[in-house]
Protein backbone atom coordinates (compact mmCIF):
# COMPACT_ATOMS: atom_id res chain seq x y z
CA UNK A 1 0.00 0.00 0.00
CA UNK A 2 2.99 2.31 0.33
CA UNK A 3 4.71 1.45 -2.93
CA UNK A 4 5.20 5.08 -3.96
CA UNK A 5 7.59 6.19 -1.19
CA UNK A 6 9.39 2.85 -1.48
CA UNK A 7 9.81 3.36 -5.20
CA UNK A 8 11.21 6.85 -4.69
CA UNK A 9 13.74 5.46 -2.26
CA UNK A 10 14.73 2.65 -4.67
CA UNK A 11 15.13 5.11 -7.54
CA UNK A 12 17.32 7.42 -5.44
CA UNK A 13 19.63 4.53 -4.54
CA UNK A 14 19.76 3.32 -8.15
CA UNK A 15 20.53 6.76 -9.58
CA UNK A 16 23.26 7.32 -6.98
CA UNK A 17 24.98 4.05 -7.88
CA UNK A 18 24.45 4.57 -11.62
CA UNK A 19 26.18 7.95 -11.42
CA UNK A 20 28.98 6.61 -9.23
CA UNK A 21 29.65 3.82 -11.71
CA UNK A 22 29.25 5.95 -14.84
CA UNK A 23 26.44 3.79 -16.16
CA UNK A 24 24.59 4.87 -19.28
CA UNK A 25 21.61 2.66 -18.72
CA UNK A 26 20.21 0.53 -15.90
CA UNK A 27 18.83 -2.79 -17.17
CA UNK A 28 17.67 -4.49 -14.01
CA UNK A 29 17.59 -3.97 -10.26
CA UNK A 30 17.86 -6.91 -7.90
CA UNK A 31 16.11 -6.56 -4.57
CA UNK A 32 15.43 -8.64 -1.50
CA UNK A 33 12.12 -8.00 0.20
CA UNK A 34 10.91 -9.90 3.24
CA UNK A 35 7.73 -11.95 3.01
CA UNK A 36 6.28 -9.96 5.89
CA UNK A 37 6.75 -6.70 4.03
CA UNK A 38 3.58 -5.75 2.31
CA UNK A 39 4.49 -4.99 -1.30
CA UNK A 40 2.65 -5.52 -4.54
CA UNK A 41 5.38 -6.22 -7.05
CA UNK A 42 3.31 -5.25 -10.07
CA UNK A 43 2.61 -1.81 -8.61
CA UNK A 44 6.19 -1.32 -7.55
CA UNK A 45 7.19 -1.83 -11.20
CA UNK A 46 4.45 0.49 -12.47
CA UNK A 47 5.45 3.28 -10.10
CA UNK A 48 9.08 2.72 -10.97
CA UNK A 49 8.35 3.00 -14.71
CA UNK A 50 6.56 6.27 -14.04
CA UNK A 51 9.11 7.84 -11.71
CA UNK A 52 12.18 6.75 -13.69
CA UNK A 53 11.06 8.34 -16.98
CA UNK A 54 13.84 10.46 -18.44
CA UNK A 55 16.53 8.99 -16.13
CA UNK A 56 19.18 6.34 -16.88
CA UNK A 57 16.96 3.89 -15.01
CA UNK A 58 14.05 4.25 -17.44
CA UNK A 59 12.91 0.82 -18.62
CA UNK A 60 14.80 -1.08 -15.89
CA UNK A 61 13.17 -4.27 -14.64
CA UNK A 62 12.74 -4.82 -10.91
CA UNK A 63 13.73 -8.34 -9.90
CA UNK A 64 12.45 -9.18 -6.46
CA UNK A 65 13.56 -12.08 -4.33
CA UNK A 66 11.15 -12.62 -1.44
CA UNK A 67 13.02 -13.52 1.74
CA UNK A 68 11.44 -16.02 4.14
CA UNK A 69 10.09 -15.18 7.57
CA UNK A 70 12.43 -16.65 10.19
CA UNK A 71 11.38 -17.02 13.80
CA UNK A 72 13.40 -18.03 16.85
CA UNK A 73 11.70 -20.31 19.37
CA UNK A 74 11.56 -18.73 22.84
CA UNK A 75 11.83 -22.12 24.54
CA UNK A 76 14.67 -23.84 22.67
CA UNK A 77 16.22 -21.02 20.55
CA UNK A 78 15.74 -23.02 17.34
CA UNK A 79 15.50 -20.90 14.17
CA UNK A 80 12.79 -21.92 11.71
CA UNK A 81 10.94 -20.59 8.68
CA UNK A 82 7.21 -19.92 8.64
CA UNK A 83 4.68 -18.66 6.13
CA UNK A 84 3.34 -15.16 6.98
CA UNK A 85 -0.16 -16.65 7.37
CA UNK A 86 1.13 -19.01 10.08
CA UNK A 87 2.67 -16.23 12.18
CA UNK A 88 -0.29 -16.20 14.54
CA UNK A 89 -0.11 -19.91 15.29
CA UNK A 90 3.57 -20.78 15.64
CA UNK A 91 4.72 -24.27 16.48
CA UNK A 92 8.46 -24.94 16.82
CA UNK A 93 9.40 -28.00 14.73
CA UNK A 94 11.98 -29.01 17.34
CA UNK A 95 10.19 -28.69 20.68
CA UNK A 96 6.60 -27.74 19.84
CA UNK A 97 7.00 -24.35 21.58
CA UNK A 98 4.31 -21.87 20.58
CA UNK A 99 6.19 -18.64 21.28
CA UNK A 100 8.68 -17.13 18.87
CA UNK A 101 10.43 -13.86 18.17
CA UNK A 102 10.81 -12.52 14.66
CA UNK A 103 14.39 -12.74 13.39
CA UNK A 104 13.97 -11.79 9.73
CA UNK A 105 11.32 -11.34 7.10
CA UNK A 106 11.10 -7.54 7.05
CA UNK A 107 14.02 -6.85 4.66
CA UNK A 108 13.89 -4.09 2.07
CA UNK A 109 17.25 -4.23 0.31
CA UNK A 110 18.62 -3.24 -3.07
CA UNK A 111 21.25 -5.88 -3.63
CA UNK A 112 22.68 -5.28 -7.09
CA UNK A 113 21.94 -3.84 -10.50
CA UNK A 114 22.83 -4.62 -14.08
CA UNK A 115 23.98 -1.64 -16.10
CA UNK A 116 25.37 -0.74 -19.47
CA UNK B 1 31.25 0.47 -25.49
CA UNK B 2 31.41 -1.66 -22.38
CA UNK B 3 29.06 -4.64 -22.01
CA UNK B 4 26.58 -5.36 -19.24
CA UNK B 5 28.07 -4.92 -15.78
CA UNK B 6 26.73 -6.10 -12.44
CA UNK B 7 27.11 -3.53 -9.68
CA UNK B 8 26.82 -4.55 -6.02
CA UNK B 9 24.61 -2.16 -4.12
CA UNK B 10 23.61 -3.62 -0.73
CA UNK B 11 21.55 -0.68 0.51
CA UNK B 12 18.48 -0.67 2.70
CA UNK B 13 15.56 0.84 0.85
CA UNK B 14 14.13 2.55 3.90
CA UNK B 15 17.52 3.63 5.25
CA UNK B 16 16.75 7.37 4.91
CA UNK B 17 13.63 7.03 7.03
CA UNK B 18 15.39 4.85 9.60
CA UNK B 19 18.22 7.38 9.94
CA UNK B 20 15.86 10.32 10.33
CA UNK B 21 13.81 8.40 12.91
CA UNK B 22 16.96 7.57 14.88
CA UNK B 23 17.98 11.26 14.88
CA UNK B 24 14.54 12.41 16.12
CA UNK B 25 14.59 9.79 18.85
CA UNK B 26 17.99 11.01 20.07
CA UNK B 27 16.99 14.69 19.90
CA UNK B 28 13.75 14.05 21.84
CA UNK B 29 15.72 12.16 24.47
CA UNK B 30 17.94 15.21 24.93
CA UNK B 31 14.84 17.38 25.27
CA UNK B 32 13.37 14.84 27.73
CA UNK B 33 10.24 14.43 25.66
CA UNK B 34 8.90 10.91 25.21
CA UNK B 35 7.30 10.17 21.84
CA UNK B 36 4.58 7.54 21.69
CA UNK B 37 3.20 6.17 18.42
CA UNK B 38 -0.45 5.11 18.71
CA UNK B 39 -1.67 2.82 15.95
CA UNK B 40 -4.95 1.06 15.21
CA UNK B 41 -7.67 0.43 12.65
CA UNK B 42 -10.05 3.30 11.89
CA UNK B 43 -12.75 3.56 14.54
CA UNK B 44 -11.08 1.63 17.32
CA UNK B 45 -11.02 4.65 19.62
CA UNK B 46 -7.67 6.44 19.26
CA UNK B 47 -9.14 9.90 19.66
CA UNK B 48 -11.32 8.85 22.61
CA UNK B 49 -8.27 7.32 24.27
CA UNK B 50 -6.24 10.50 23.79
CA UNK B 51 -9.04 12.63 25.24
CA UNK B 52 -9.32 10.30 28.28
CA UNK B 53 -5.55 10.35 28.69
CA UNK B 54 -5.46 14.11 28.50
CA UNK B 55 -8.01 14.39 31.32
CA UNK B 56 -6.15 11.88 33.49
CA UNK B 57 -2.74 13.49 33.02
CA UNK B 58 -3.89 17.08 33.51
CA UNK B 59 -1.63 18.96 35.91
CA UNK B 60 0.91 16.10 36.12
CA UNK B 61 2.28 15.54 32.67
CA UNK B 62 2.66 18.09 29.88
CA UNK B 63 1.09 16.32 26.92
CA UNK B 64 1.01 17.25 23.23
CA UNK B 65 -0.60 15.47 20.29
CA UNK B 66 0.38 15.01 16.66
CA UNK B 67 -2.80 14.18 14.83
CA UNK B 68 -2.41 12.37 11.54
CA UNK B 69 -5.60 10.48 10.94
CA UNK B 70 -6.81 11.24 7.46
CA UNK B 71 -7.75 14.63 6.16
CA UNK B 72 -9.90 16.26 8.74
CA UNK B 73 -9.00 18.60 11.51
CA UNK B 74 -11.94 17.49 13.65
CA UNK B 75 -9.77 15.33 15.89
CA UNK B 76 -7.14 18.03 16.44
CA UNK B 77 -9.87 20.55 17.24
CA UNK B 78 -11.46 18.20 19.77
CA UNK B 79 -8.10 17.69 21.43
CA UNK B 80 -7.09 21.36 21.35
CA UNK B 81 -10.46 22.18 22.95
CA UNK B 82 -9.20 20.21 25.95
CA UNK B 83 -6.43 22.79 26.35
CA UNK B 84 -3.40 20.85 25.18
CA UNK B 85 -1.16 21.64 22.21
CA UNK B 86 -2.19 19.66 19.15
CA UNK B 87 -1.00 19.82 15.59
CA UNK B 88 -2.81 18.38 12.59
CA UNK B 89 -0.65 16.90 9.83
CA UNK B 90 -2.09 17.13 6.35
CA UNK B 91 -1.65 13.53 5.31
CA UNK B 92 -4.16 13.47 2.43
CA UNK B 93 -4.66 9.89 1.36
CA UNK B 94 -1.39 8.63 2.82
CA UNK B 95 -1.57 5.18 4.34
CA UNK B 96 1.14 5.70 6.97
CA UNK B 97 3.39 8.29 8.63
CA UNK B 98 7.09 8.62 8.01
CA UNK B 99 9.73 10.19 10.23
CA UNK B 100 9.95 13.30 8.03
CA UNK B 101 6.21 13.92 8.44
CA UNK B 102 6.39 13.40 12.19
CA UNK B 103 9.27 15.90 12.30
CA UNK B 104 6.98 18.62 10.94
CA UNK B 105 4.66 17.95 13.86
CA UNK B 106 7.54 17.92 16.35
CA UNK B 107 8.76 21.29 15.03
CA UNK B 108 5.30 22.75 15.47
CA UNK B 109 5.20 21.56 19.11
CA UNK B 110 8.81 22.47 19.94
CA UNK B 111 8.00 25.64 21.91
CA UNK B 112 5.85 23.80 24.48
CA UNK B 113 8.43 21.92 26.54
CA UNK B 114 6.40 18.70 26.69
CA UNK B 115 6.92 15.50 28.73
CA UNK B 116 4.99 13.34 26.32
CA UNK B 117 3.87 13.59 22.71
CA UNK B 118 1.35 11.10 21.37
CA UNK B 119 1.19 10.53 17.62
CA UNK B 120 -2.25 9.49 16.47
CA UNK B 121 -1.12 7.51 13.44
CA UNK B 122 -3.28 6.88 10.39
CA UNK B 123 -5.95 4.22 10.97
CA UNK B 124 -4.44 1.17 9.27
CA UNK B 125 -2.92 -2.06 10.60
CA UNK B 126 -0.60 -2.67 7.64
CA UNK B 127 1.57 0.23 6.53
CA UNK B 128 2.26 2.11 9.80
CA UNK B 129 3.93 -1.06 11.13
CA UNK B 130 6.66 -0.78 8.51
CA UNK B 131 7.81 2.80 9.03
CA UNK B 132 9.81 3.95 12.02
CA UNK B 133 8.34 7.27 13.17
CA UNK B 134 11.09 8.09 15.68
CA UNK B 135 8.84 7.09 18.60
CA UNK B 136 10.29 5.64 21.81
CA UNK B 137 7.24 3.42 22.35
CA UNK B 138 4.76 1.83 19.97
CA UNK B 139 1.26 1.24 21.26
CA UNK B 140 -1.56 -0.51 19.47
CA UNK B 141 -5.25 -0.16 20.15
CA UNK B 142 -7.55 -3.02 19.17
CA UNK B 143 -11.27 -2.78 19.80
CA UNK B 144 -13.51 -5.73 20.64
CA UNK B 145 -15.84 -5.30 17.59
CA UNK B 146 -12.83 -5.83 15.28
CA UNK B 147 -12.49 -9.46 16.40
CA UNK B 148 -9.88 -11.61 18.12
CA UNK B 149 -8.43 -12.87 14.82
CA UNK B 150 -6.50 -9.69 14.02
CA UNK B 151 -3.08 -11.04 15.15
CA UNK B 152 -3.47 -13.76 12.52
CA UNK B 153 -4.12 -11.22 9.78
CA UNK B 154 -1.69 -8.46 10.75
CA UNK B 155 1.19 -10.23 12.52
CA UNK B 156 3.77 -7.50 11.87
CA UNK B 157 1.77 -4.83 13.70
CA UNK B 158 1.45 -7.02 16.79
CA UNK B 159 5.11 -7.99 16.73
CA UNK B 160 6.48 -4.41 16.78
CA UNK B 161 4.37 -2.97 19.63
CA UNK B 162 5.36 -2.55 23.28
CA UNK B 163 1.80 -2.37 24.53
CA UNK B 164 -1.57 -3.58 23.27
CA UNK B 165 -4.70 -1.93 24.59
CA UNK B 166 -7.88 -3.92 24.03
CA UNK B 167 -10.55 -1.24 23.93
CA UNK B 168 -14.38 -1.34 24.13
CA UNK B 169 -14.42 -4.25 26.58
CA UNK B 170 -17.93 -3.08 27.46
CA UNK B 171 -18.91 -4.82 24.18
CA UNK B 172 -17.56 -8.19 25.30
CA UNK B 173 -20.92 -9.56 26.40
CA UNK B 174 -22.40 -8.76 22.99
CA UNK B 175 -19.72 -10.48 20.97
CA UNK B 176 -17.90 -13.77 20.57
CA UNK B 177 -14.56 -12.09 21.10
CA UNK B 178 -12.31 -14.53 22.96
CA UNK B 179 -9.89 -12.58 25.18
CA UNK B 180 -7.94 -15.67 26.14
CA UNK B 181 -7.42 -16.67 22.50
CA UNK B 182 -6.39 -13.12 21.65
CA UNK B 183 -3.83 -13.01 24.47
CA UNK B 184 -2.38 -16.31 23.39
CA UNK B 185 -2.11 -15.29 19.74
CA UNK B 186 -0.51 -11.95 20.56
CA UNK B 187 1.95 -13.32 23.13
CA UNK B 188 3.05 -16.04 20.73
CA UNK B 189 3.97 -13.37 18.21
CA UNK B 190 5.50 -11.01 20.72
CA UNK B 191 6.39 -12.50 24.12
CA UNK B 192 7.46 -9.08 25.48
CA UNK B 193 4.25 -7.16 24.77
CA UNK B 194 2.03 -5.97 27.61
CA UNK B 195 -1.73 -6.37 27.12
CA UNK B 196 -4.26 -4.25 29.00
CA UNK B 197 -8.05 -4.32 28.74
CA UNK B 198 -9.83 -0.98 28.74
CA UNK B 199 -13.01 0.86 27.88
CA UNK B 200 -12.76 4.54 27.06
CA UNK B 201 -16.53 4.72 27.46
CA UNK B 202 -16.93 3.23 30.95
CA UNK B 203 -13.43 4.07 32.15
CA UNK B 204 -12.64 0.43 32.96
CA UNK B 205 -8.90 -0.28 32.94
CA UNK B 206 -7.98 3.33 32.20
CA UNK B 207 -6.09 3.46 35.51
CA UNK B 208 -3.91 0.54 34.32
CA UNK B 209 -3.06 2.38 31.10
CA UNK B 210 -2.28 5.61 32.96
CA UNK B 211 -0.05 3.73 35.42
CA UNK B 212 1.82 2.09 32.54
CA UNK B 213 2.23 5.47 30.87
CA UNK B 214 3.45 7.20 34.04
CA UNK B 215 5.87 4.38 34.69
CA UNK B 216 7.28 4.63 31.17
CA UNK B 217 7.65 8.42 31.41
CA UNK B 218 9.43 8.10 34.78
CA UNK B 219 11.79 5.45 33.36
CA UNK B 220 12.41 7.61 30.28
CA UNK B 221 13.28 10.67 32.37
CA UNK B 222 15.74 8.83 34.60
Amino acid sequence: MHELPLTESILNIVLKYAAGNEANQVLSIHMQIGELSDVEEEWLQRYFDYLSKGTVAEGAKLKIERMPVVVQCVACQMLYEVQPAQMGSLVCPACGGKSGTLVSGREYHVKAMEVL
Amino acid sequence: MAGVRLIEVKEKILADNAKLAEESRAQLRKNRTMLLNLMSSPGSGKTSLIIRTMEELKGNVNLGVIEADIDSSIDAEKIAAGGIPAVQLRTGGFCHLEAAMVNQGLDALAEHNLDLIIIENIGNLVCPAEFDTGAHKNVMLLSVPEGDDKPLKYPLMFSICDLLLVNKIDYLSLSEFDLKALRERVLNLNPHIIILEISCKTGAGIDLWINWLKGEIAAFKK
